[in-house]
């Protein structure tokens, strides 16, 4: 992946995106939700124009960013993959659909695909235990999964 | 004012309104253990995250126990501080706090002057279950020219983060991650260097534990002092000898001048010599720069930027380079008296004493962490050779002064050597806030006015409030003064500076709460006020016994314009005692 350039249209939308919430400090998550929204993740360049534009120290930005695990500092791939690991499809055998992901993407949970096409992470329950095991690619659920079937899934992300 | 009756381990106390236990506790002589909780009365910020939960009590009828530092006091109230259940959580919690914290307490640099280690004492604490088992967390350690960060002994207090953040206005750090990983950081976890950190060491003078700790420099000096082929010199800043006792055992204001002259001398150091030498320097320097941008500006030149900004605290200097750099042309150009002593003790008077410069090894006493890093900016060097080879902290010193086996009670007052030994009054001055405006004060009222000073005391320029301003009569013209101390209001002055709000001559800013008795590395005061106004009066009281109180009367510092600078802005003082900033902007 190459590394974020951030240029003079990305700082206009997150002017934009700061403005819109009165550049509060108070509406920090908000702004970072919107600007995960627009980017995909927050990167560091977009961590440090928010601070300019809120006055915040980045120090405290980046305290929030970490701290929540909905924000993410790695960019999610084309089609981001999410696997359900609650309940019903963790005893239903979830651990063995992430090994089969793991395997054929060729990354762990948390990262991305050298080609950016897919990303990998774990999610609780989607609510669709009836399913299970389950995955989300981007909108779209799969159940009633086992791992030899990932393959050919796949292969209608291409 | 409303007050409540309650009763505390069986006492009864009355309180005004809104008193939490901890201090209605404290109020009554029973003092219930804390270690996340700081109160600094005197900045007007009370931390009380109430993390540690090492402060619980118990209140009969209720069903959790209660943090004293959170908890208000209610009428009729019983709490129980040492009841079995209060002390056994307790010890839990000290226990827990204990599992994953490093166990290396005989060689940690905060022996002895811990508050986790102390705490574990006065439990009694002599085992901690399934320690074995325990999960220990391990940060990268970070180390910086002043200050190192060792987050494995981090109790997330968050101390540090509220000085950094509330007081100082700086935003270095933050907590950062969640749950086991949670731990305070600089953003991305980034480097303390690369951060908008200035080192003003407050973080450090509030930690409880030895999470962040000043560099030690002592060993270096230590090298020096016994290499026969160096020669080597010490300066001792002003505040330094207000507090250096206290580190024997002395009680707080106690000035140990003599004392540490002669421990000094007696450590092997060539010649003992004091930066008060060089802040009557400063004060020739930037005196007259102030007097020139005054007069140039009363003249009708509207190109003289006022007010001047005086520039001898190093953590200021960072934090305007950092935070201010359209600001730059400001601050005075002069340098702080830390490096106009090296800068001179390595030119004027190497050649008087026939020293070789590489040969010449200056050492400074500082009660500060910013000047660690102040003598190693390149713009201080001679060919990569520093004007200021080491700066330790008075904390430092008393140590080197234990390493060296003496017995500091028993020594006999001694005087600085000559020439750069000779101070005044205002030069001692220099350590409070206020001082350095007060000092320049008294010169430029002389050079402006053609007249002598007879009230040498400025009070209207002391005190303790964050922001005090006062205009004084220059003979029928009022210059106006701003002083600030502690990073957060030299902000709040520089940003109405910005807006055109004040109409100030001359401003004068430390970083550090008090000045540099306030300093990050003076005897750990956390945040007692009792103890600052206690060296800041000795300072005064020093001043006031001195033969010479006003800088240009120095005899020293006439002789060396006289012998070898000239006179003040000539073209060797420029080289020698003027600096220029850099812009350096960082989140």
């Amino acid at each position: 992946m190459t590394k974020f350039e951030i240029n003079d249209c990305h700082k206009k939308t997150i002017k934009e995106i700061c403005e819109s919430f009165g550049n509060k400090r108070s509406e920090l998550i908000n702004i970072l939700h919107r600007s995960q929204e627009h980017f995909g993740y927050l990167p560091e360049p977009v961590q440090l124009e928010i601070a300019l534009n809120i006055n915040m120290p980045l120090a405290k930005i980046y305290g929030v960013v970490s701290f929540y695990s909905f924000f993410t500092m790695t960019p999610k791939g084309k089609y981001p993959i999410s696997i359900c690991m609650g309940t019903a499809c963790y005893v239903r055998g979830a651990e063995k659909i992430v090994e089969a992901l793991e395997k054929e993407l060729k990354i762990k949970v948390g990262e991305v695909t050298q080609d950016g096409k897919y990303s990998l992470d774990c999610l609780r329950c989607i609510g669709a235990c009836g399913l299970a095991p389950v995955i989300m690619i981007g909108d779209e659920v799969h159940g009633r999964l086992d791992p030899a079937m990932i393959k050919d899934i796949l292969k209608k992300y291409e | 004012m409303e007050t409540i009756k309650l009763t505390i381990d069986n006492r009864q106390v009355e309180v005004p309104k809104g008193t939490t236990i901890l201090q209605a506790a404290h109020q009554a002589g029973i003092n219930i253990p804390s270690l996340c909780y700081m109160n600094l009365p005197h900045l007007a910020q009370e931390h009380k995250p109430g993390s540690c939960r090492v402060c619980v009590v118990e209140i009969p009828g209720r069903k959790n126990l209660v943090p004293a530092c959170a908890t208000e006091c209610a009428d009729g109230m019983t709490v129980l501080s040492h009841s079995l259940r209060a002390i056994n959580a307790r010890r839990t919690v000290v226990e827990l706090l204990l599992s994953d914290h490093p166990k290396d307490c005989l060689i940690c640099p905060s022996s002895g002057n811990c508050e986790l280690q102390k705490l574990s004492i006065t439990m009694g604490i002599r085992e901690i279950n399934s320690v074995e088992n325990a999960a220990m967390s391990t940060y990268r350690k970070d180390a910086s020219p002043a200050l190192n960060r060792n987050m494995d002994k981090c109790v997330m207090c968050r101390s540090c983060e509220t000085v950094c953040n509330e007081i100082q206005t700086v935003g270095a750090l933050s907590a950062v991650n969640r749950g086991f990983m949670s731990v305070v950081a600089p953003a991305f976890e980034q480097e303390l260097t690369d951060s908008p950190c200035t080192f003003c060491g407050q973080c450090v003078a509030v930690c409880p534990t030895g999470a962040l700790t000043a560099v030690d420099n002592t060993f270096h000096v230590i090298r020096a002092l016994a290499d026969p082929n160096k020669f080597v010199v010490v300066q001792t800043a002003p505040a330094v000898r207000a507090a250096l006792g206290e580190e024997f055992g002395y009680p707080p204001g106690t000035s140990v001048t003599g004392k540490m002259t002669a421990a000094l001398r007696s450590l092997g150091f060539d010649k003992v010599f004091d930066t008060d030498f060089a802040a009557d320097l400063t004060i020739m320097e930037e005196g007259t720069e102030l007097l020139d941008r005054i007069t140039r500006y009363l003249d009708g030149d509207k190109s003289v930027r006022l007010p001047i900004l005086t520039s001898c605290c190093p953590a200021w200097v960072n934090f305007f380079e950092t935070n201010y750099p359209d600001m730059l042309d400001v601050p005075s150009t002069a340098r702080s008296p830390q490096q106009m002593f090296g800068a001179i003790a390595k030119t004027y008077l190497a050649e008087k004493l026939g020293v070789k410069r590489e040969d010449m090894v200056v050492v400074s006493v500082m009660p500060c962490l910013a000047k660690k890093y102040e003598c190693q900016r390149d713009e201080f060097k001679v060919d990569g050779n520093p004007d200021v080879d080491y700066a330790i902290t008075t904390r430092e010193l008393a140590h080197l002064i234990k390493i060296g086996n003496i017995d500091f009670e028993t020594l006999k007052e001694e005087d600085f050597d000559r020439p750069m030994g000779e101070s005044t009054g205002a030069g001692l001055i220099f350590g409070v806030t206020g001082g350095v405006i007060e000092a320049a004060t008294r010169t430029a009222y002389e050079l402006f006015t053609g007249k002598k000073l007879e009230k040498v005391d400025f009070h209207e320029l002391r005190g303790m409030e964050g922001i005090r301003t006062a205009s004084v009569n220059f003979d029928g013209t009022y210059i106006h003064i701003g002083i600030a101390h502690t990073l957060g209001n030299a902000r709040k002055l520089l940003d109405g500076i910005r807006k055109g709000m004040y109409n100030f001559h001359a401003i004068e800013i430390m970083a550090c709460p008090g000045g540099c008795i306030g300093g990050g590395g003076q005897p750990l005061h956390r945040g007692n006020s009792i103890v600052l106004k206690a060296r800041m009066d000795s300072i005064y009281k020093e001043d006031f016994n001195k033969p010479i109180r006003k800088s240009h009367e120095n005899p020293e510092i006439i002789k060396l314009y006289e012998d070898f600078l000239g006179k003040p802005l000539s073209e060797k003082s420029h080289k020698l005692l003027h600096t220029h900033y850099f812009s350096h902007p960082k989140k």
